[in-house]
């Protein structure tokens, strides 16, 4: 790998002093970014390290739950008040990578994990998101593990993470500090499709740090399920995964949240799908019916054509669980 | 019946090097601190045929810490590849001339001071090609399949009799390449001691032929190249030859005139150490109604590289596995812009059974006949092919001894007809055989005054115990305490061993383990003018006689008997599977191998391998499957991360058993090789399980969710 400098600032003020250059990257856990350093993908002249701020603490404020940005991703699956309020998180944080990997991933960098697309990955292969201009090697190619949802012509890559998938149901918020101080913007509204600029994968400006997320509270903690579908049943990223999170009161659905993995760009929520369980009782009939209108829009290519089929099953199945009618 | 040895319901001594091993003392072949070392990386190409046209190692060269950048315009001759037979036949030469054969082909080598300037200045190598038409999809290349020079058509009794049989199945089989992937990397490091010796710290299968690999590449005596492998970090059949890179290293050590270390990168090791080559096979079975076979035919086409002719059994387990009268077999190599494959565990045969034992299964179904009644229906009593007696044969005790364990007796012939807490639930069985062997090897015994027994030879140990084996043996034999019993191996300056490969290295190096013991213990009776060897105290024999130390070395190896009987050591798997119905997921329930390979010199370590080789087999089942994009020629999940070996998680408790009766003419232990049969038929039995419980057959590996939705 290319040498490059590290440093440590002390503050979080010098810390947006410092990404503020070109060539700097954040670095927390870096279980992602060290590979796709050795792999040549990225070769930043600076490595700003972040991992000793104060943004590692998990409390409750007024109307949620307040996550630090360098809370560990094992931490967070353990925590009380996480399994208390929100057990989908902690099973969706569960769901990723290994126990190793979860002990050093942060909840901020495993938002800005890159896609695991392995185009992405080869430097000999057209891909562009890593060099754009190149052309998408996946579109005609090994495209087995891609997205069924919002693609584009330039980019059929998926965003890996099941934490993602977990936040993005539970309208979780991202805390994002800038040199102006602090903005909030719903998690749904962080990552981005590829569009023209698949090289972006979300709304993060060069020079802003996340800081953390709050989840609101909310009536889901009985019904949740994370179901994650994938080759093997450890370390490996999903074929499709669904988070869903029920309010169920009376025998009828007050609220629904449904979002998946694996099928885009970014973690994919099904607002449609959501919004025809509400007033409905929790039957599996029910629950196809929002599979399918789920599916709405659904495009697969050569090797993922599976994914039509396994993914409304899969969120019927998950659906399920989180009613605990299985 | 489980393990009954010598040590009672022990399972007997422990791992002799386990304790170095998960203390980190055991030294493997990148550990060693050599003086002045410095650190080669290799560059791949990046088109799957043609011609460079230009590399520009000159950003490389200038590059901080960079003493080398050695590519085919500059490498020194290799003398051997002189006199060898001119590329494209016969093994790659590396740095030879600007011919690319495959995707990842090295072009160049970068050797620096440190490994991270080596691995950054290797990122600076640039080259660009004339490309050709490559060709990697086996599948559109079949029909140009060719017949292995050597390789003939086999036919017993009538051609194609299944085609008319009352009963016929006839089906297509793949499996895709599998990569061995040993937990430890390739690597070696090599040093010049003079101009025309040299020390190699290698991973290999066999130091001596190792030794004899570099001696003929460099046209050295082969006493002057020493190799040291005490440990070797898992092979699986990766380091049986020695590779391009291992040259490389050796002729870099030459240029730069220091000690070289290459340890190859994970990616590396899909294209350059072998693979179990992705496979198309057609089997045609054909039955009486009551489930006798009447024929079987098998035809199989195997991808190989473009300038090496890899062939291996995998049709032979048709000819040898049941009686059946008449079975004709048909094998091909499909020649392909691809590196050259190896012997992966169970090599051919774990290929063959997959097909095989699947047919077996489908034909289970269509006589509707359970799958073990079917196979002792067609239970062979003698050698098929041969027509000779077995040495030994107790397959119809491990069925039995599998089938209890598992809870046969809950299956349900109807497929799909089982569910527990809403998964699909089915058993299924599969079995093997791999030719057991007993080579020649030489062995030093050597007793010390203080009672140490010190037994030396150049076998290596890729991870099976052979260390704890060869002291059980002796430990028994000799009356001393395994833990006064030393091991010495993986050095070619030692007596020699064959290589550590085709389950044979217990029953050769074994035997001469057990003759070179009874020959020392011949000699301390002798100079204690006694014949009774039963109680000698061997320290007190040699201070009575003032010698330091007593040794022999023997040499030893089969005999006649190894022409009358036909050995084999046999397995047979069984798999409980639970598959969602909803995902597609196989969760495998239980796990159960029973191994018919006569006495069990080792138990401990011998359940270990039946062990490994179970979930190495679970992994060709459900997940291993090295994937090449076509339009590029090249691997796409080159990495641990997309291509997958099995978890912690998707392994039950694997319960291993054995029948443990010795074979009575192979070795004086009477035991038989196990490395292979661990691996042989799991495939199978999981495919057969899968297909119990959904009623999916799936005939292409690995059995994904998306093949079962």
């Amino acid at each position: 790998m290319k040498q490059f400098q590290y440093i440590r600032p002390a503050t979080q003020q010098n810390v947006l002093d410092a990404i503020t250059k070109s060539g700097t990257k954040i670095i927390a856990g870096g279980t992602n970014l060290v590979d796709l350093m050795k792999r040549g993908v990225t070769a930043p002249d600076k490595l700003v390290d972040i991992n000793h701020l104060p943004l590692k603490g998990i409390t409750p404020t007024k109307s949620g739950l307040h996550i630090g940005a360098l809370a560990l991703n094992s931490v967070v699956s353990e925590n009380a008040l996480v399994l208390q309020k929100h057990p989908l998180l902690s099973l969706a944080l569960k769901a990723g990578a290994s126990p190793q990997l979860r002990n050093m991933a942060t909840v901020g960098g495993n938002m800005m994990q890159r896609t695991r697309c392995t185009y992405f990955y080869d430097t000999t292969m057209p891909c562009n998101k890593r060099e754009p201009g190149t052309g998408c090697g996946a579109m005609e190619g090994y495209n087995r593990m891609h997205a069924i949802f919002g693609a584009s012509q330039q980019c059929i890559a998926v965003h890996p993470s099941d934490m993602c998938v977990g936040l993005a149901a539970l309208d979780a918020v991202v805390i994002i500090a800038g040199k102006k101080g602090e903005r909030r913007i719903p998690f749904v509204d962080f990552h981005r499709l590829p569009e023209d600029h698949p090289e972006t994968d979300n709304h993060l400006a060069k020079d802003e740090l996340i800081v953390g997320v709050e989840i609101p509270d909310n009536n889901f903690a009985k019904n949740s399920y994370y179901l994650k579908v994938r080759d093997r049943q450890s370390y490996a990223f999903a074929l499709v995964s669904v988070a869903a999170a029920l309010d169920i009161s009376g025998g009828l659905i007050k609220q629904a949240r449904l979002a998946m993995g694996g099928v885009a760009h970014k973690p994919w929520r099904l607002y449609d799908a959501e919004k025809s369980l509400v007033g409905k009782a929790p039957t599996e009939e029910n629950f196809k019916v929002a599979a399918q209108i789920a599916m709405q829009g659904a495009k697969a290519y050569e090797y993922n054509a599976f994914k039509l089929k396994l993914a409304p099953a899969s969120i019927s199945e998950a659906l399920k669980h989180a009613a605990g009618v299985v | 019946m489980e393990t009954k040895t010598k040590f009672g319901n022990s399972e007997g001594p422990s791992r002799v090097d386990g304790r170095m091993k998960v203390t980190g003392r055991a030294k493997y072949s990148a550990e060693y601190s050599v003086k002045g070392v410095t650190y080669g990386v290799l560059v791949g190409s990046t088109i799957a045929k043609g011609t460079i046209k230009t590399i520009d190692t000159k950003k490389a060269e200038g590059a901080p810490g960079v003493l080398s950048v050695i590519t085919y315009l500059n490498a020194p001759k290799i003398p051997g590849y002189q006199t060898d037979a001119p590329q494209p036949k016969g093994a790659l030469k590396i740095f030879y001339d600007n011919q690319v054969y495959f995707n990842g082909q090295p072009i160049a080598l970068v050797v620096a001071d440190s490994f991270e300037r080596a691995l950054f200045a290797a990122s600076l190598v640039s080259a660009t090609y004339d490309k050709g038409e490559h060709q990697t999809n086996l599948k559109a290349n079949i029909a140009n399949g060719t017949a292995p020079r050597n390789g003939k058509d086999y036919i017993r009794g009538q051609e194609d009799a299944y085609k008319t049989a009352p009963i016929k199945i006839e089906q297509e089989y793949i499996i895709p390449t599998e990569v061995h992937n040993p937990m430890e990397l390739h690597a070696i490091i090599a040093r010049w001691d003079a101009d025309d010796k040299i020390t190699v710290y290698d991973k290999t299968q066999g130091v001596k032929s190792t030794q004899r690999s570099i001696a003929q590449a460099f046209k050295l005596p082969p006493e002057n190249v020493q190799v040291t492998a005490p440990f070797v970090g898992g092979a699986f059949g990766a380091a049986l030859r020695t590779w391009p890179h291992e040259i490389a290293a050796v002729l870099a050590a030459k240029v730069v005139k220091q000690p070289v270390k290459l340890v190859l990168s994970r990616a590396d090791m899909f294209t350059s150490v072998g693979y179990r080559p992705h496979t198309w096979q057609k089997i045609g079975l054909g039955a009486t109604a009551d489930g006798k076979l009447v024929g079987i035919t098998h035809e199989a086409a195997g991808q190989t590289s473009a300038y090496e002719d890899f062939t291996e059994g995998v049709v032979n387990i048709s000819q040898l596995m049941y009686a059946c009268p008449n079975v004709n077999t048909k094998y091909k190599i499909v020649s392909l812009n691809v590196n050259t494959p190896a012997p992966m565990r169970g090599p051919g045969e774990a290929t063959g059974a997959f097909a095989l034992e699947s047919a077996l299964d489908e034909l289970s179904y269509a006589v509707n006949i359970d799958p073990i009644e079917l196979r002792v229906l067609n239970y062979a009593e003698t050698d098929p092919s041969s027509s000779r007696p077995y040495s030994s044969k107790f397959l119809k005790d491990a069925y039995q001894l599998g089938a209890d364990k598992i809870g046969w007796s809950n299956r349900k012939q109807q497929p799909g007809s089982v569910t527990e807490s809403g998964w699909l639930t089915g058993y299924g069985m599969g079995g093997g055989l791999f030719g057991a062997y007993r080579g020649a090897a030489t062995v030093t015994a050597r007793m010390m005054a203080d009672g140490t027994l010190i037994l030396q030879t150049a076998v290596t140990d890729i991870g099976p115990g052979t260390g704890t084996a060869m002291v059980n043996i002796a430990s028994e034999l000799m009356g001393v305490p395994a833990a006064n019993i030393r091991f010495d191996m993986g050095d070619s300056s030692l007596p020699p061993s064959p290589t550590q490969g085709g389950s044979q290295v217990t029953s050769t190096v074994g035997s001469a383990v057990n003759d070179a013991c009874k020959e020392l213990k011949d000699k301390f009776m002798q100079l204690n003018g006694t014949n009774e060897g039963g109680s000698l105290d061997f320290v007190k024999i040699l201070k009575d006689h003032n010698l330091p130390q007593l040794e022999v070395t023997t040499s030893s190896k089969g005999g006649a008997e190894q022409g009358k009987y036909a050995m084999f050591s046999w397995s047979v798997h069984f798999m409980k599977v639970l598959v969602n119905p909803v995902t597609g997921v196989v969760k495998i329930d239980k796990a159960v191998s029973v191994a018919d390979c006569g006495h069990v010199v080792s138990p401990k370590t011998a359940r270990s391998q039946i062990i490994g080789g179970s979930i190495m087999g679970t992994g060709m089942a459900l997940m291993e499957e090295a994937v090449i994009d076509h339009r590029y020629g090249r691997l796409v999940n080159n990495n641990f991360g997309d291509y997958h070996v099995p978890v912690n998680a998707d392994i039950p408790q694997v319960e291993a058993l054995f029948v443990n009766k010795p074979d009575p003419y192979i070795n004086p232990m009477g035991a038989k090789g196990m490395g292979e049969i661990a691996t042989i038929g799991v495939a199978a039995a999981i495919a057969n399980a899968v297909y119990n419980a959904t009623g999916k057959r799936v005939r292409d590996l690995p059995i994904t969710p998306d093949k079962l939705i």
